[in-house]
């Protein structure tokens, strides 16, 4: 059972672990750190095993009623987001993917269009604010709810799908709402699920639109918390010195443990929804 | 089907008129429904994305919040001379050019070696778990990233300056350098996304005939040359297509890690236009000029990708339209 391995063989074999090394290690370390006790943080012993198991820096962060409004936060806008972005997408992919519907280049021309060239930040910025849209729930959801990119994948995956299936819906006295709705939709399962995916992902990671268009601290989603607690730094001292020990050390911990449980949902889920993502990917890079 | 329809009538119906206005009915009777499942779409696409590009006018304006679009006062090109006459202006423009440009160079290669690295593999659980495990960044955010990024440099017990202190080599504050960050923002970009960047490439390479390999294989060509003269050619569209969307975006690079790695202290490499536009613009209020910065990028980068895509006419026959 010996297989030739060749030089070639091997450096490649070699490069690939190293890309799986790099991309999971810094998962395992901040994990490692978080479950750890500062003394042996402080030491620089811990690298991918946790020393001095014990779970205080999660207690700090969810013992933080802000860390359970940003979760909700979260939810809200990336469940109601990704409804409405897919009820608008899927429409509207539909309707330009029928060839007997009017004006269909032109208007995918002009969508087309919005993926090269667009107004700014600071136009949209206008445009959100004099809509009334600053500072709710609806800012979050509705200036995102239609990726060019989504639309034009879903326009060209319902464009595969057999004429003969809409006639036969025709013939059954059903008008193209009733086909789409009765007969597409049903069909197509899983590509909703993929674009899905894709805007539910985007939502839960979108930090652009809470900085741009929220204002009030109880509205702040995951990743605003997030950047707030680790990025600007702003751990409060109190529940520093409530454990004690080196400070700087102590906020590592604690700012890894932030991090872990914001991403934790993203790693459990990951594996199993990754093949949609794939899928997705693929219907884009067969059509360019 | 609609055509077929319209023989009989256009036999019996001599005049012109009520020809067109049937056939405008018959427009409306064959396509109502699907304009409204299109409405909601269009209104987003007004709303959200022309809308805002007709609120360009705004640079030509000293654009008041208080008086509106329409109340404040023409200035003609007052805030593009401002820009243009601004010490910052040639820094911003090369930091931005040399970021997108060092990403290009080095983040479009990568995901070309790994796609081909994949490729040779022969065990295909070995592969599955790669490129699971590869794609895992592409959906971790941006702030997480820059955190990690953040944290791991840093040179208080960061991990990076922790692995070269066993060299001896010693702390370095990476994101207070000016000098480092390129190299870091590239690389998180890399890491980021080469997994993923993969997938376009994998897909055509399944899509390469495998008699050719055998073809070549029977002339006697080794690993490397079927790697040269049959694979690479094989998904060259893909590379060309991928090339071009990614010289168009040189100078589109993505607002919020650059945003949320940057801290005044490296402005002088880490500053670019888009978060320029965003301290000026949203942080200062003053939006007539941000909006004229974005838009002078905007339409450089409408050239840039025209241009790319001319040249690929030209040099390979594969373009994007």
């Amino acid at each position: 059972m010996l297989r030739k391995l060749s030089p070639f063989h091997l450096i490649s074999t070699f490069i690939l672990l190293f890309v799986v090394v790099v991309t999971l290690y810094p998962f395992v370390h901040m994990l490692a750190v978080s479950l750890s006790s500062d003394v042996h943080v402080m030491r620089n012993e811990v690298s991918l095993w946790p020393k001095g198991l014990n779970f205080k820096m999660y207690e700090i962060v969810l013992g933080d009623p802000k860390i359970w409004t940003a979760y909700k936060n979260t939810l809200i806008y990336t469940v109601l987001g990704t409804v409405i972005a897919m009820v608008v997408t899927s429409m509207g992919a539909y309707s330009l993917s029928r060839p007997q519907m009017a004006f269909r280049t032109p208007l995918t021309m002009l969508i087309v269009f919005t993926m090269f060239f667009s107004g700014g930040m600071i136009p949209t910025f206008l445009v959100v604010r004099s809509l009334g849209l600053v500072d709710t729930l609806w800012g979050m959801v509705l200036p995102g709810a239609v990726s060019t990119w989504n639309l034009i994948l879903m326009r060209t995956f319902f464009s595969g799908i057999p004429r003969e299936l809409e006639e036969s819906g025709r013939i059954d006295g059903l008008n193209d709402i009733g086909i789409f709705l009765r007969i597409i939709v049903p069909l197509s399962k899983a590509s909703f699920a993929t674009i899905a995916l894709f805007y539910a992902v985007g939502l839960w990671n979108n930090f652009i639109f809470p900085l741009l268009y929220l204002r009030s601290q109880d509205m702040f989603p995951l990743q605003v918390l997030l950047r707030n607690l680790v990025l600007a730094g702003s751990v409060s001292s109190g529940d520093v010195t409530r454990i004690g020990g080196d400070n700087q050390i102590v906020e590592e911990s604690l700012k890894f443990a932030t991090i872990m449980v914001s991403t934790l949902p993203i790693l459990i889920v990951y594996p199993f929804i990754q093949k949609y993502f794939v899928k997705g990917a693929m219907i884009g890079a067969v059509k360019g | 089907m609609a055509q077929a329809k319209s023989t009989p009538n256009m036999i019996r119906e001599v005049n012109v008129r009520p020809e067109r206005k049937s056939r405008m009915t018959r427009l409306w009777q064959n396509n109502k429904y699907l304009w409204l499942l299109f409405l909601p779409c269009l209104i987003y696409f007004i709303l959200f994305r022309y809308v805002p590009m007709f609120g360009l006018i705004i640079t030509f304006k000293d654009y008041n919040l208080f008086k509106g679009v329409w109340e404040s006062k023409w200035v003609g090109l007052k805030y593009y001379k401002m820009f243009l006459e601004n010490p910052d202006f040639l820094l911003l423009m090369k930091n931005t050019f040399l970021l997108g440009l060092y990403k290009l160079v080095f983040g479009f290669p990568a995901p070309i070696i790994l796609a081909l690295l994949l490729n040779e593999l022969k065990n295909a659980v070995f592969k599955r778990f790669v490129q699971t495990v590869s794609y895992l960044p592409h959906f971790i955010s941006n702030v997480i990233v820059a955190s990690m990024a953040i944290m791991f440099l840093s040179p208080s017990g960061g991990l990076i300056n922790n692995l070269l202190g066993v060299f001896g080599v010693g702390p370095i504050n990476f994101m207070m350098k000016p000098e480092m960050f390129r190299g870091v923002y590239v690389l998180s970009e890399i890491w980021q996304h080469i997994g993923w960047e993969t997938i376009i490439y994998l897909a055509a390479l399944t899509a390469v005939d495998p008699r050719l390999y055998e073809a070549a294989s029977i002339d006697g060509a080794s690993r490397m040359r079927k790697l040269w003269h049959v694979t690479l050619p094989g998904i060259s569209p893909a590379i060309v297509i991928t090339l071009i969307l990614n010289i168009g975006k040189v100078l589109e690079i993505g607002f919020e890690k650059v945003f949320l790695m940057q801290n005044p202290a490296i402005y002088e490499t880490a500053d670019i236009i888009s978060t320029y536009v965003y301290r000026v613009g949203m942080e200062q209020g003053n939006f007539s000029y941000g909006a004229s910065i974005d838009l002078f990028m905007g339409i450089i980068s409408l050239v840039f990708i025209y241009g790319a895509n001319q040249f690929s006419r030209r040099v390979s026959e594969t373009s994007l339209w």
